[in-house]
């Protein structure tokens, strides 16, 4: 095409001048028909302000629908399996079935949403927050054991909640200060730590009068009152003379919520089989 | 020389270009904005939403002041992924008595609309005072020194007062008696009846686990009942909203 043809602005400096050229008609033509898009766009989806509402469009889309849409097409897909999962006996489950496999791919999910802000996200623990891979148990690690602790928590509002409290001995004054430092060298004799002989001999006195009832003659607690053991190295709050005189004095118990009131029964089941298997299930 | 041609008015004088253009510009934001104001659907009330109490408003004053929001926002968006971790989507009823609101998509820390009642209080304290003790991998600030800081209601009543100015419904009774809510709320012992009945669903606890009222008894009232006022098992939610 020839520039001669086109008509200039008219506009000249120092000889130069200005072409008037159209639009490219490709361009105009991709214009036009954003412009038809963008009209058809308001109708089909929700535009239009009016005097109350807005209009909803043709095609009825929302939000609000699309999410709900959403998760109730991945219940559908999962549907067969998770009612299967709600309704196991967690107890009989076989390993390895693919409702199990399941199970510990959704209770993992489950445990990084709900359970691993306290138990760590390795489920290890932390101070005061049990540890879930070992085989110590403060209310048992048998399968159905770990699912009714899921289910029901510990110490919260709920009435089937896991229950006890240690007494608070030295704060409320039920042992002399005396008394709690030679208990305290007897839980540090029977757990094998380094201890003053003559004071634990009359800490095993005390401990028989005042603690057997909920950690047991020998120390070694008892899962139906959740009294850990003493006897060995693992310790919730740490097993050195400062904060076994602490524990001993003020007494310490953590929380846990009642699942069961925020999970499905297929998610607490699933929880726990996760739990169950990482290693410290008995 | 039809319409079309006619720019050439408009480009050769400058006043009539920047009145046309400011014309342009009026227009669009009184469609865009203004609806916003009057639109039955986009003003949805919800049951259950009520004002702060006086202890959860000054929470979420020490929340704003040390700028918890540069990491942690408070809306849940309409997705299943957030849906499913953090519970039901924020409406925005929700954050109707929040002045700024704590709306956002940037998240270093995780969302917090619907963090109330998720924790225990002692959890949230040992998180609060160092945040790797309970999740190692977290890069959060420490605050322990909240702990430490012993407050008074001294300014509450002009707090909500001001609250009140930009529409919160405080009424003068909830003004009048703010200081012993403020207390009330950190005590266990204490008759609550009346604060519960101004702040229906409001938390009870000496949240510190200390004596006397710190800030941390306050923030931990505040994260508490965030996202807990509205009970969904008897929400509908309206498609069109």
């Amino acid at each position: 095409m020839s520039k001669k043809e086109v008509e200039t602005t008219g506009h000249s400096w120092d000889g130069i001048e200005e072409y008037n050229n159209p639009l490219p008609r490709w361009w105009l033509i991709i214009w036009y028909i954003c412009i038809i898009w963008g009209i058809g766009y308001t109708i089909a989806f929700p535009a239009w302000p009016l005097v109350k509402g807005a209009t909803a469009g043709m095609l009825g889309w929302s939000t609000r629908a699309q999410v709900a849409d959403k998760i109730a097409s991945f219940e559908e897909m999962n549907a067969t399996v998770e009612a299967e999962l709600a309704a196991a006996d967690v107890t009989t489950i076989e390993v390895g079935s693919p409702v199990h496999n399941y199970a510990v791919n959704m209770g993992a999910a489950v445990f990084r949403a709900n359970c691993s802000q306290c138990h760590g996200s390795g489920a290890a623990g932390n101070v005061g927050y049990p540890n879930l891979l070992d085989n110590d148990w403060l209310w048992g690690g048998t399968i159905d054991e770990v699912a009714f602790t899921v289910q029901h928590g510990v110490r919260n509002e709920t009435d089937e909640a896991r229950y006890s409290e240690m007494p608070r001995f030295g704060a409320d004054e039920l042992l002399e200060p005396a008394q709690i430092d030679q208990v305290v060298e007897y839980v540090l004799q029977i757990s094998g730590q380094d201890h003053d002989a003559a004071m634990a001999t009359e800490g095993a006195v005390v401990f028989e009068e005042n603690c057997v009832a909920c950690h047991a003659e020998d120390g070694t607690g008892d899962i139906y009152q959740g009294a850990p053991n003493l006897t060995d190295a693992i310790w919730l709050y740490g097993g050195d003379r400062a904060t076994l005189k602490e524990t001993v004095t003020n007494a310490r118990f953590g929380v846990m919520p009642a699942w069961g009131q925020r999970l499905s029964q297929a998610e607490v089941n699933a929880a726990a089989l996760y739990v169950h298997q990482l290693g410290g299930g008995q | 020389m039809g319409l079309i041609d006619k720019h050439k008015i408009i480009e050769t004088n400058g006043t009539l270009l920047m009145v046309g253009a400011l014309l342009v510009v009026t227009v669009g934001g009184i469609v865009e904005i203004a609806p916003l104001f009057y639109l039955e659907n986009t003003i949805e009330d919800v049951e259950g939403v009520r004002p702060y109490s006086p202890l959860e408003l000054t929470g979420r004053e020490i929340y704003v002041r040390e700028g918890c929001y540069v990491c942690h926002s408070q809306m849940i968006r309409p997705m299943r992924d957030e849906v499913e971790r953090y519970g039901h989507y924020s409406l925005a009823a929700e954050s109707k008595y929040d002045h700024p609101f704590q709306w956002g998509s940037k998240r270093t820390g995780p969302d917090l609309a619907r963090v109330g009642g998720r924790y225990s209080d002692a959890w949230h304290v040992d998180h609060l005072t160092n945040p790797q003790s309970v999740v190692p991998e977290s890069v959060m600030p420490k605050y322990g020194f909240l702990s430490d800081r012993y407050i008074e209601p001294e300014y509450i009543e002009d707090l909500m007062k001001t609250h009140r100015i930009v529409g919160v419904p405080y009424t003068d009774e909830m003004i009048e008696v703010a200081k012993e809510d403020f207390a009330a709320q950190a005590d266990p012992w204490a008759d609550t009846d009346g604060l519960m009945e101004r702040y229906p669903g409001a938390v009870v606890s000496n949240f510190d686990g200390q004596d006397g009222i710190t800030e941390m008894d306050a923030i931990i009232a505040y994260m508490q009942m965030l996202g807990t006022l509205v009970d969904f098992s008897t929400f509908t939610p309206d498609a069109s909203r």
